[in-house]
């Protein structure tokens, strides 16, 4: 009845309209089909009575009226679409998406699993939590990062190079860990047990951007899953709690005490497993949830730049100086990274081309404020290193803190500039990104050199 | 004449129920039956009806079911289940007792005095 070319001109025009509406939320791939038989039905007829094909989509698809409209009808009887869910066999529609979420699902019960087992193996050879403490401390990541990292380089497909790596950085991990001869109550080992687990993370990240080592924006995804990762692990954790207290009080009510089972089995395997289902979870759910490190770094970033600046108002009025102990300058070292962190997750939440607005504006005085009370402290600090002589903690909480000072002096270098539309936002993003290997080669720094330099102490 | 939005949305699932009665059918089949039914003057809408086959589907009154028609298109085909039938039966029941006490009531255009008021001007 048509001409060929208005039947090719048909199908595209269905191609484009299939293409816009699957976008809304509230249809899902099987309604689009049944309103595009709809709109197909009403086509024919119009072509029936004499219309040209364009004319005939054109009328159909006015008549069919907003989408708007329709979504909020579809909208009103499915809400539960709006409830995004976590689907965790793959949807009906979708076979390909079915198998591949089955085997996540596989591969994460045998990496956590592992992990779980791993944690009891040292008791094999004699070790127990309750006298050798100080091995379980400073190996605890190994029992549970290399499980999230395999199950991470699995999903990627890495190649035989970056497993090569990532199995090179663990074992350089377990090495610092456990051959040099730290005293258990030396500074050296609290050390370790703070700076492996950041190493051993970022040999993680390794593994979660297997798949494109050069790319800042799947750096970027890095960053991003480690702040879901870390909202779920919480998340975990809490649930846990409560798990343990009712076991507590169920089995106690029937005479059985549980505290022997959950000490040695729930308390050791649980939080290394727990690790690894909270990957798969930042994995499964990319898409259905929306993420909540950034929605929790809007709700606080005024909230610190207030407190910040009310600090810097009341240092200058009393004028009183700061009593820089050890813990104040690991206070500052902390808050350096909490106002990191929360530069780190609006970062990873904007839309790096969206104009400066009043929230970028407020991310500048953050930092900035964060900068100056930043300075105050280490001038105090150098002082007193350059009076008493240093120690590991000294210098640990030293080079966090200059690490920590150029991140920042940088990145509000690149706000300003952004604010003033000088630079793309792009700039600060890829800053951040690229600066992740830093924070890698100090925590090795400190976990590799600093025992044999201060001679263990 | 337009009908009103309300009167649309109560006499939308009776309808489509009763149209289903008849024999199995798909969504675009229904509109235009609905339209024939009636003269033309209830004109549905795709974001009616369509919402409305789902909620009846979650209800358990109708069923669904995909069939290819021509080519790669399929077509998503609805049949009225028991359960449909019987709650057709009830709105029909409904719809019947509020049809007939309307009918019963005089209609205002008569010419007829409304003698069932006392006035009390003539008493």
């Amino acid at each position: 009845m048509t001409s060929q070319g208005g039947q090719d001109g048909l199908e595209a025009q269905f191609a484009q309209w299939r293409e816009y509406v699957r976008r809304r939320p509230e249809l899902q791939p099987s309604d689009v089909e049944e309103l595009e038989d709809h709109l197909r039905g009403a086509v024919d007829e119009l072509l029936a009575v004499g219309l040209r094909a364009d004319e005939a989509f054109l009328v159909a698809v006015k008549r069919m009226g907003s989408l708007d409209d329709l979504s909020r009808e579809f909208a009103r009887e499915h809400s539960e679409r709006l409830w995004k869910q976590l689907v965790l066999t793959g949807g009906r529609d979708r076979p390909a998406a079915e198998t591949q979420s089955r085997r996540d699902l596989l591969a994460m019960v045998t990496c956590a699993a592992g992990a779980a087992v791993s944690v009891k193996v040292p008791e094999l050879f004699g070790l127990s939590l309750d006298q050798d403490g100080t091995f379980y401390q400073t190996n605890f990541s190994l029992f549970a990062l290399p499980w999230l990292a395999a199950f991470l380089a699995w999903r990627r497909r890495a190649k035989p190079a970056v497993i090569g790596a990532l199995v090179g950085l663990f074992a350089l991990g377990a090495v610092a860990a456990n051959v040099y001869p730290l005293a258990e109550d030396s500074q050296s080992v609290v050390l370790t047990t703070i700076h492996l687990p950041i190493a051993m993370w970022i040999a993680v990240g390794l593994a979660y951007v297997a798949d494109d080592l050069r790319s800042g924006r799947r750096r970027m995804d890095f960053i991003r899953f480690t702040g879901e990762w870390f909202v779920y692990y919480v998340l975990i954790a809490l649930g846990g709690g409560v798990l343990i207290a009712f076991m507590f009080g169920t089995f106690e009510a029937i005479g059985i005490s549980p505290e022997e089972f959950i000490g040695r089995w729930v308390l050791t395997c649980g939080p290394v497993a727990a690790a690894v289902v909270a990957g798969w979870l930042v994995e499964a759910k990319q898409s259905v949830v929306e993420n909540i490190a950034p929605v929790l770094t809007r709700l606080f970033t005024p909230l610190f730049t207030a407190v910040l600046l009310t600090f810097l108002a009341a240092f200058v009025w009393t004028s009183a100086g700061i009593d820089v102990e050890r813990e104040a300058l690991i206070v500052f070292d902390l808050l350096l990274v909490v106002v990191l962190g929360l530069l780190l997750y609006s970062v990873s939440a904007r839309d790096p081309l969206a104009p400066p607005g009043p929230f970028d504006t407020l991310q500048l005085a953050l930092v900035v404020s964060a900068l100056a009370i930043d300075v105050l402290v280490l001038l105090e600090i150098v002082g007193r290193i350059n009076e008493y002589g240093t120690t590991p903690n000294k210098a640990a909480a030293l080079g966090e803190n200059l690490i920590l000072l150029a991140n920042l002096a940088w990145s509000a270098w690149l706000l300003l500039a952004f604010v003033r539309r000088r630079r793309p936002f792009a700039a600060l993003e890829r800053w951040q990104t690229g600066y992740l290997p830093v924070y890698a080669g100090w925590a090795w720094i400190v976990v590799l050199v600093f025992p044999p330099v201060f001679s263990y102490l | 004449m337009r009908i009103s939005k309300d009167l649309v949305a109560a006499s939308a699932t009776p309808l489509v129920l009763g149209i289903l009665a008849e024999g199995e059918s798909y969504g675009y089949a229904i509109l235009r039956r609905i339209s024939e039914l009636s003269g033309g003057e209830l004109d549905w809408t795709e974001r009616l009806v369509y919402p409305l086959l789902h909620r009846l589907e979650r209800l358990g009154h109708v069923e669904s079911s995909w069939r290819s028609v021509t080519g790669e298109r399929r077509r998503k085909y609805y049949r009225i289940t028991d359960l449909g039938l019987a709650e057709l039966s009830r709105q029909r029941r409904q719809w019947d007792t509020v049809v007939n006490a309307l009918k019963g009531i005089g209609q205002p255009t008569d010419s007829r005095p409304l003698t069932a008021l006392p006035n009390p001007g003539q008493a």
